[in-house]
């Protein structure tokens, strides 16, 4: 299988993210269109890490999971106390940084 | 012993770092012991060194360490140790030890004393760099550390603004001189890459690289600039009388015994290089001879005790310039020791009377301080009889050499010098008959509270008394004994002699005809000073008393013109151009921001999809633009 | 076609409708499941190329753990009817536009690179004794930090969550 069929896959998983990101409100679904956008990079760290044959690459992507899991819990819990404070997760609803 | 010359500066480096550090918290008593400590164990290490270098009579370079090393340019920081630079240590750290014992007395009530003796150690250490070092940068370095330590002790009750002023005119001017000097070692750098004493001078004598006598006049002449500046010759000398603003043991210490004299101590280092210069030469005693003139024209109508006494170091710089310009190199250094003794004397004295007088100054208000002064007083006869050149004081002995080594080379030179010297003997005396005899001219309370200097402030007194008589007896004349210990000392380090040999007729006719003349112009002096009248002074008085109006002069033809050009550029370059620019750039800033703001709109979702853009025109540039 | 190919075809198909799904679908839910979906099928990629153990960690950290917490946070906040106000039509267009540009920009560059071929023969540089070995030799220090980081995420949202009840008990 050509590297360039895995290269255009997490590209286009990428831009997905990208357009979900500006395309939704939510923050719940932004947000895990982050996390779409961590997972195609994992994707092509573990192809280029098979092309190489190398196993740093792979661990990589094991702390890349690693930093996700705890921005996870971070945000997640962002997110909670914006919905206690504004009972919304509009994220247009936090234009603070205008001022 | 030579191998532990590193101490000799060590030692004052420690004290200044002890006393630096510790100057908040340290009680009085023990800065003042810590700093003379540290100099009488450098003292001592000197005298070690001065006996050893006697008595073996050799010069050894001290390996320290590496300095600079680029390139062809390898300056190593290392110390030269023969006759010279061992009879200036002996100056530095002997002077230097008693004026330390004196100011633990004399700055007893200051409240800045640790800091004064942290000062004062600083400025031994940058001065016994400055003499010890086997290069010129060595020596620079001590030279800009002297500077510096004369500029923080000149202002050192800096609360006066016209104290911090006289500070700021010592540092301008010796930064003129400075560049003088550094121009010079730039141009030894340049022609012969080196600077080191040995390797420069052996070039100089048959090396390898010939130079015309054009640049030796140059290079000699940039050099004399820097001592010009350091060892307040005209133009340069203004900065010296004002530098009294000082306490008067730093006066004593810097400003007549040691750091001015820097500059013959630079000259006479360089002597190989000014045999080859004649014209530099013949500027060195030119110059040196108008101020020798000039400054003891002034001191004969100074009130100012200490004033006298700066005009008078400044006149007798000019003699030793005038011995080294008539290649008397020899001669101007024991005019430096004998000079160091007596004029510290000479400062430790007046600081003695103001210290008796409550701060007083003026001689206007002195008089008959000999009763209630002995030593002092005494003391201060020892000197005034030094330098006016009675026979027997160490002053006539040097003097007497450079007035005869003047006169073989010139005999119009010698009447203006033995002018320069009647001059001198008619103000010194002036000064003692005006201070020390007569009646009390100051107030009663002042009267009151005159009294005896405390044990710590006359034993450097007598000491130094007794150095000022038998000081001189190491260079005795021809005339008396063929062999001259001080010549003889020198040597190694003084290659070419230029002695012109007199007969010894005429050499005795010299020193009859300027002893007889000192005698008189003593009586002369006595005789002007018995009913002292302090009238308005008039004609070439009242010019002698304005100092030739020298600094009017100065103010007029440079201060000034500077002041309006700077003003001119103020307004116009400054307040149109540069300002019209950064306040312009500012103006386009602010109005571009006030625009681009708006495209702050605090949304997130925006800020993501300029982010987005962003990254597609990068990588649209860097895949398909650069390539 | 080998079973390989009709394998990554099929991955990556899912993988990408499942990813549409993602940010197309109204209901946050089916968004998340959709997300897991994606997930899964990443995960299937991590065993086409022997990368076992990313694949199971992938399916428990993320598919489990991670996006179990996203449906907790949307049930707790009843999210699930589909509330969200929608953007405008011109933002949605900015958003598909900017971002397929992004893409054919990308694509275009690379499509002319060289052509590398990934090799069909099994490694085992993805069996857990091999990646351990590297991870606790080479990489140790940065896996003793992220320890670190965890624990401070930890403390981190447990901080952020507890906040505001603090500031209201002040108030009462």
């Amino acid at each position: 299988m050509p590297i360039q069929y895995y290269l255009f896959l997490s590209l286009a998983l990428f831009c997905i993210g990208i357009m979900g990101t500006l395309m939704r409100r939510n923050a719940i679904i932004v947000f895990m269109c982050i996390e779409l956008m961590l997972n195609a990079v994992n994707l092509l760290m573990v192809a280029f890490s098979k092309m190489y044959n190398d196993a740093s690459a792979q661990i990589f992507v094991f702390f890349i999971m690693v930093v996700a899991a705890a921005e996870v819990a971070v945000g997640l819990a962002v997110i909670v106390m914006m919905y206690r404070k504004v009972h919304s997760v509009d994220i247009n609803i936090l234009n603070r940084l205008k001022h | 012993m030579t191998n532990l010359v590193w101490l000799v500066p060590l030692f004052p480096l420690i004290g200044f770092l002890i006393n630096g550090i510790g100057w908040r918290k340290m009680p009085k008593g023990a800065g003042g012991v810590i700093g003379s400590l540290a100099i009488l164990a450098s003292f001592a290490v000197s005298l070690g060194i001065f006996f050893e270098v006697k008595s073996s009579g050799t010069s050894t370079v001290v390996h320290l360490f590496d300095f600079i090393q680029s390139g062809n340019l390898y300056i190593p920081f290392a110390f030269q140790v023969d006759a010279l630079s061992s009879l200036f240590l002996l100056i530095i750290t002997g002077i230097g030890f008693l004026i330390h014992v004196y100011s633990t007395s004399y700055m007893h009530d200051d409240e800045g004393m640790v800091k004064y003796f942290a000062y004062l150690n600083l400025f031994v250490f940058s001065m016994l760099l400055l003499v010890l070092g086997a290069n010129y940068l060595i020596m620079f370095i001590g030279w800009e550390g002297v500077g510096l330590c004369s500029y923080l002790l000149i202002g050192f009750w800096f609360k006066n603004r016209d104290y911090t002023n006289a500070a700021k005119k010592a540092f301008v001017m010796n930064r003129i001189g400075d560049l003088g000097f550094l121009v010079g070692m730039l141009l030894i750098l340049f022609n012969y890459g080196t600077l080191s004493y040995n390797e420069f001078f052996g070039q100089l004598n048959g090396g390898t690289v010939q130079l015309s006598s054009n640049m030796h006049n140059w290079i000699a002449i940039c050099l004399f600039i820097g001592a010009m500046g350091k060892s307040a010759q005209i133009p340069l000398y203004t900065w010296l009388p004002d530098a009294m603003a000082g306490p008067t043991p730093v006066s004593a210490l810097i400003h007549a015994a040691t750091m001015v004299t820097a500059g013959i101590y630079m000259i006479a280092r360089s002597n190989a290089l000014y045999s080859l210069a004649p014209m530099a030469l013949n500027l060195v005693a030119v110059i040196g001879l108008a101020t020798a003139i000039l400054a003891a024209s002034i001191a004969i109508r100074q009130y100012d005790i200490k004033k006298v006494l700066a005009y008078s170091t400044v006149s007798q710089l000019g003699f030793m310039f005038l011995a080294l310009g008539v290649g008397a190199y020899t001669t101007a250094v024991f005019h430096v020791m004998t000079h160091a003794f007596f004029k510290a004397l000479m400062f430790l004295g007046s600081g003695s009377v103001i210290h008796a007088m409550g701060g007083e100054q003026d001689i206007r208000s002195m008089g008959g301080l000999g009763k209630k002064m002995k030593i002092t007083s005494i003391t201060f006869l020892i000197g005034c009889l030094a330098i006016a050149g009675i026979p027997g004081f160490s002053g006539f002995f040097s003097k007497d050499e450079i007035l005869a080594a003047t006169y073989a080379h010139s005999p119009v030179m010698y009447y203006l010098a033995l002018g320069a010297a009647l001059m001198t003997a008619f103000y010194m005396f002036r000064l003692y008959f005006l201070t020390f005899t007569g009646s009390f001219r100051g107030t009663h309370d002042q009267e009151h509270h005159l009294h005896e200097s405390p044990a710590a402030m006359t034993i450097p007194l007598i000491v130094l008394a007794i150095m000022s008589v038998i000081g001189g007896y190491v260079g005795l004349p021809a005339v008396i004994s063929e062999h001259h210990a001080f010549n003889t000392y020198l040597a190694p380090v003084v290659a070419n002699f230029g002695h012109h040999h007199l007969e010894h007729s005429t050499e005795w006719m010299l020193m009859g005809l300027s002893t007889g003349l000192v005698i008189i112009m003593i009586i002369v002096a006595y005789n002007a000073t018995k009913k002292p009248n302090f009238k308005e002074n008039t004609g070439l008085a009242k010019v002698l008393e304005n100092k030739w109006y020298v600094d009017e002069l100065y103010d007029a033809i440079i201060v000034r013109p500077l002041l309006a050009l700077s003003s001119a550029l103020d307004r116009f370059v400054e307040k149109m151009g540069i300002d019209g620019v950064v306040n312009g750039v500012g103006k386009t800033v602010r109005w571009g921001s006030d625009r681009v703001r708006l495209l702050q709109t605090g949304q997130v979702g925006f800020y993501i999809f300029m982010m987005v853009i962003g990254m597609t025109l990068l990588f649209t540039i860097s895949f398909f633009w650069v390539q | 076609m080998s079973t390989y190919e009709i394998l990554f075809w099929f991955l990556t198909v899912m993988a990408l409708s499942c990813a549409l799904g993602v940010i197309l679908s109204r209901n946050p839910v089916n968004s998340v499941l959709f997300l897991i979906a994606t997930f899964f099928a990443i995960s299937g990629h991590y065993v086409l190329m022997n990368a076992q153990f990313l694949a199971i960690v992938n399916i428990i950290v993320y598919a489990g753990a991670i996006m179990v917490l996203f449906l907790f946070v949307i049930m707790l906040m009843n999210l699930n009817a589909d509330t969200e106000p929608q953007k405008n039509r011109l933002v949605q267009f900015a958003g598909v536009i900017s971002g397929g540009a992004l893409f054919l920009v990308v694509l275009a560059a690379l499509r002319t690179s060289s052509v590398n071929m990934l090799e069909q023969s099994p490694t085992d540089i993805g069996l857990i004794k091999n990646l351990g070995k590297t991870l606790f030799t080479q990489f140790v220090l940065p896996f003793e930090i992220s320890s670190v980081l965890f624990l401070s995420a930890m403390i981190g949202a447990v901080v952020i969550g507890k906040k505001e009840e603090a500031v209201s008990e002040v108030k009462q």
